[in-house]
This record gives structure tokens, sequence and C-alpha cells, in this order.
């Protein structure tokens, strides 16, 4: 199954979509991974940190990476940029974090290639919330 | 020489926590008020962890490099631990840098920035700092002027360009978000840029 990583500044907001996200695929907590906060627990990004996660989510189908804003996104390329001589197939999402990550983790939990778990949380850009 | 740029390291860790409230000042400003503290404990980071023993300064510099990465929490990590880690690069195997070195690696080092923030001169970030210090620094050695002078015109630079940011609105980063309100104060990144370069001169000039 690919992977999912979600990487947000604030631990409990990745932990919080984890949670959510392990919920709604129904599938087990370990395939998605919370890479929130600073190791310490403060708020910000690690892209060491979240490198390691994308290795751990890695079972050979690759790993789709959410993150939120800022220095969220940038530390996660960072963090793939890490990764470059290791063969894992990871990308980054353009998606908004809740969203997408429920979204990849659903299509992931179907067991469905990398290109469709990035595309069905990419599609979620385009929801509207107004009915 | 390792030893030396060791020491440099600590240096710029140095100014950097003097500058702590400085910069965090700055950034309350038009930011989130945490540039200094975050600086600050990356390089308290870098000074403690630092590969003092390794030879290889292109080593010791992906060390600190990465150590930012890991510490610093905000923009500045990545974009400060993607400079040191592509300096790294081009220093890899040396063992002292000559004025041509050090150009090459200040020009990776931004070339690593404006790929990390996907940015250009003129939206009030580090690199309207570290574009014209880099211009100055090469026209400089180009007139046949050793590292010292170099570093002194690039510093000049910095501080226009440090100065300059006052001028415009912020177009990249979270000072973006307070669009033509940004006008009138100085950037942060910039700062925290200056006071690295002339760390650097102050510490070679001795």
């Amino acid at each position: 199954m690919v992977g999912i990583v979600v990487v947000s500044h604030s631990r409990k907001i990745a932990e919080g979509i984890h949670e959510l996200a392990v919920q709604v695929a129904g599938t087990a907590a370990g395939r998605i991974i919370a890479a929130g906060g600073m190791m310490d627990g403060g708020i910000g990004t690690d892209a060491i940190m979240i490198s390691e996660r994308i290795r751990t989510a890695n079972d050979g189908e690759g790993v789709v990476v959410l993150a939120d804003i800022g220095s969220g996104i940038m530390s996660a390329e960072m963090a793939i940029e890490l990764l470059e001589e290791e063969k894992i197939d990871v990308r980054l999402a353009d998606a908004p974090i809740v969203e997408g990550a429920i979204a990849a983790s659903v299509e992931a939990a179907c067991g469905s290639s990398i290109d469709n778990v990035i595309q069905a949380a990419e599609e979620t850009r385009s929801m509207s919330k107004r009915y | 020489m390792s030893a030396r740029v060791y020491e440099c390291l600590k240096y710029i860790g140095e100014k950097i926590i003097e500058n702590r409230e400085y910069l965090t000042n700055l950034d309350r400003e038009i930011g989130d008020a945490d540039h200094g503290v975050n600086m600050a404990r990356g390089y308290t980071a870098v000074i403690e962890k630092a590969d003092t023993d390794n030879p290889d300064i292109g080593g010791i510099l992906k060390k600190a490099g990465m150590t930012l990465l890991s510490t610093v929490g905000g923009a500045s990590g990545p974009l400060y631990g993607t400079a040191y880690m592509e300096a790294a690069k081009v220093l890899a195997g040396k063992e002292s840098i000559t004025e041509e070195d050090f150009g090459k690696a200040l020009e990776s080092a931004i070339a690593g920035i404006q790929k990390r923030g996907k940015s250009v001169k003129g939206e009030k970030t580090m690199l309207d700092a570290l574009i014209p210090a880099f211009d100055a620094y090469t026209q400089r050695i180009a007139e046949g002027g050793g590292l010292t002078d170099g570093l002194e015109c690039a510093c000049k630079a910095a501080e226009e360009g440090v100065e300059y940011t006052k001028t415009i609105a912020a177009t990249k980063g979270r000072a973006s978000y307070l669009g033509e309100r940004s006008i009138g104060h100085q950037d942060p990144g910039a700062t925290s840029a200056m006071i690295t370069l002339k760390a650097i001169r102050d510490f070679i000039k001795g």
C-alpha cells in the first residue's frame, strides 16, 4: 500500500489528521504517519524527522506527502531531496492537508497506485464547501 | 583550517544569538515573532553538535546544515539548511578555502535558497541581502581583491540590501500576508543574512 505522511507545524494537527484518516480509510494505523511539530513537541517542522517518517511509511509502493503551510511545504520538499539516493517514490501532493490526506488514505487503502493516490489527493483542491 | 571553519561557524552562531531579540522584534512587526528565537536555537545546536575533528570543510558545513534543518523549526531552517548544504557540496574534500572557493560556495548557497524558497530578488527576503553581496564580492575579486576585501564589499552591499527591504512589499513568506502593509519594515531574514556575512568578515579579519 502507498504510504501517507502528514506534515504540519503542529504535532496535534498531524496526529489529528492521522487519527481521522485511519478511521475513514479503515486502514492499518502504521500506513498513515504523522510528522508534525519539532522533536521536542514545539511548533515547527523538521526536515530530518520528516525524511525518517517517509522512510518508515514506504513499503516499496511509494509515499505521498501532505503538508500544511509555508515552511511545512519547504521542509517536506527538503525531506524528499534528502532521500534522493534511496530510490523511494515519494511525492508531495498539491492539496489541502485535511481533505487531501483523507482522500489519499482512502485511495491508498484500496490498493491503488501512487499515481492514483496523488490524483485523489489533488482532486480535493476543487471541492467546494457550498452546496 | 578546518578548525578555523568550526570557529567561524561558532562565531556566526554567537552573533546570531546576540541578536536574538533584535531579529525576533523585526519579525514581530511583519511575521510571527520567531526568527531570532528559531535561529538562536538552531545555532546553539550547530555549535554543540559540530564535527570539530572533521578535516573536510564540506563535511563540517553539511553537518551544520543538517542540524539547522532539524532544530530551527521555521522557514529559515530549510533555507539556511539548504544554503549550508549546497555550500558544502562545493567545498567537499577541501581543507582550505581560497577567495574563489568562497565565491563559488556563496553562489551555490544562494542558488539553493532560491530553489528552496522559489524566490527571486526584490521579494523582501534574505536574497535581497545575499544577491547584492555576492555580486559585490565577485566584482571585488575580479578586480584583484582578496577574501577580506571581497567580504568588506559584500557586507556593504548586504547592508544596502537590508535597507532596500524597507522600501518594498513582501510577496514571499509569512510577511506576504501583509502585502503593502509590510512596506516600511526591515526584513528579518535579510537582516540575519547580513549578520552572518558580517560575522564571517569580522572572524576573518580577526
